[in-house]
């Protein structure tokens, strides 16, 4: 990209780099919650007496990691 | 796009428009039904009738001695905008009503959005208000009917989200707490409801900042003295670190608040456009075959896809209104907090790492 198209880009001129950021969020949301459910699992393995405990407290994770990933999709939405 | 945003009217098929009333102040009140005034889609009626006259004058001004000439333009651009108006209203560009003459309006009406918050209030006022009645007219039975429905979630508030956070003061705000619970839900679930096309209520960021402007309202006006003493004069924390962590803590007053709000808007309105691209896809295929085949093609695709991201909304549904409620009463609780005399030497070994 020549730098013609980073300035445009970055005075929000470039046509799909708002679907670039979202895409950028979808990523991190996407490592965050595998992690989660990861160590989840992991854990529940370990110890499955706590299953419905563990269960609850990684959905209350996601969403909380999920909405920081929305974030920037509202902020992809707003510019494009 | 325009399928999350809100409207004057009621658009639920093709031909079937429920206009709804628009309640406007301008020199008085008027009351009239939307499908009265003039359709501007998104803006592009009005503009189509906007006629633009131009009057160029060309002055040509022979500058004597060397024969030297000046040619001045002037144009002047006359747009005299023709809007059809209903006695002078009529749609902005961000569809509020307008009045030609351009005073102060204020646009009062029942929007779509406000049609879905009355009929929300209703359903809750109804159930809630026949539940309390039950209770007390089978004092000490077995429920039964809609009670036997709405106990096991309004006890699963009760014991798993409030009690848990709050405690001993969880009766105080139980109310609130519940309250907002069963709205989120209900106005989420509301969304997915095909037939009555989708009414967008928590989608809407004025709606999530209201319910958000009420969690920060209470967090803060019923907060212990110990509350603003660790954000303004955090404990157990040397000089220099104070004066960048206090500005900190005094964003982080107003931002968790936020997140709050923009968590539920994007969650709920990620889901519904996601819902209105997959269905929609069902008419781009139906135009690109140009037949009934490519439409089927499309439904065979879109239909499974839509089932399935409506099941994910069912659940991402009741998860904002547990995650709202979870917060807000965790965010509650923190303000309230007992100061312990322990947390001098946790604070102080916390600031060396």
């Amino acid at each position: 990209m020549d730098l013609l198209t980073i300035m445009q880009a970055a005075e929000g001129g470039v046509k799909g780099i708002a679907a670039i950021g979202a895409g950028l969020a979808a990523i991190g949301a996407g490592i965050g919650v595998g992690r989660i459910g990861g160590s989840a699992l992991e854990s529940m393995a370990r110890q499955p007496e706590v299953l419905g405990e563990i269960r609850t407290n990684m959905i209350i994770a996601a969403a909380l990691v999920e909405g920081v990933a929305l974030f920037a999709v509202v902020v992809a939405l707003m510019q494009g | 796009m325009h399928h999350v945003a809100d409207a004057h009217e009621w658009h639920i098929v093709g031909g079937l428009t429920i206009p709804l009333p628009c309640i406007v102040i301008h020199d008085g009140l008027h009351v009239f039904l939307s499908n009265k005034m003039p359709s501007a889609h998104h803006g592009e009626a009005a503009e189509a009738t906007e006629e633009a006259h131009v009057a160029v004058t060309d002055t040509i001004h022979a500058d004597g001695v060397e024969g030297t000439m000046v040619v001045e333009h002037h144009e002047t651009a006359e747009h005299t905008a023709h809007h059809e108006t209903y006695n002078g209203f009529y749609y902005s560009e961000s569809g509020r009503i307008v009045h030609e003459d351009g005073g102060f309006t204020l646009d009062l009406s029942i929007t779509k959005n406000v049609a879905t918050l009355l009929i929300v209030s209703i359903i809750m006022l109804l159930v809630f208000t026949s539940v309390a009645k039950a209770y007390k007219r089978r004092e000490g039975e077995a429920p039964k009917g809609l009670q036997s429905f709405m106990e096991p979630l309004i006890l699963f508030v009760r014991d798993e989200v409030v009690r848990p956070n709050l405690g001993k003061k969880s009766d105080k705000y139980l109310p609130y707490l519940l309250t907002v619970f069963f709205f989120i839900w209900i106005s989420n679930m509301m969304g997915l409801i095909p037939i009555i096309a989708n009414p967008n209520l928590s989608g809407n960021i004025a709606v999530t900042c209201a319910l958000a402007l009420m969690t920060f309202l209470i967090t803060n006006l019923h907060a212990n003295k110990y509350y603003w003493g660790h954000i303004f004069n955090p404990p157990g924390v040397p000089g220099f670190v104070k004066v960048i962590l206090v500005p900190i803590e005094i964003a982080g007053i107003f931002i968790k608040p936020v997140a709050l709000m923009i968590r539920l808007f994007a969650n709920i309105t990620a889901g519904h456009i996601i819902i209105i691209s997959l269905v929609g896809l069902i008419f781009v295929f139906g135009n690109a075959g140009e037949n009934l085949g490519g439409g089927l093609g499309g439904a065979a695709v879109a239909v499974p896809f839509t089932l399935f991201m409506s099941v994910l909304e069912l659940l991402v549904a009741f998860l904002q209104a547990f995650i709202f409620t979870m917060l807000s009463a965790l965010f509650i609780s923190l303000a309230q907090e007992d100061h312990h005399h322990d947390d001098h030497a946790e604070h102080a070994n916390a600031a060396h790492h």
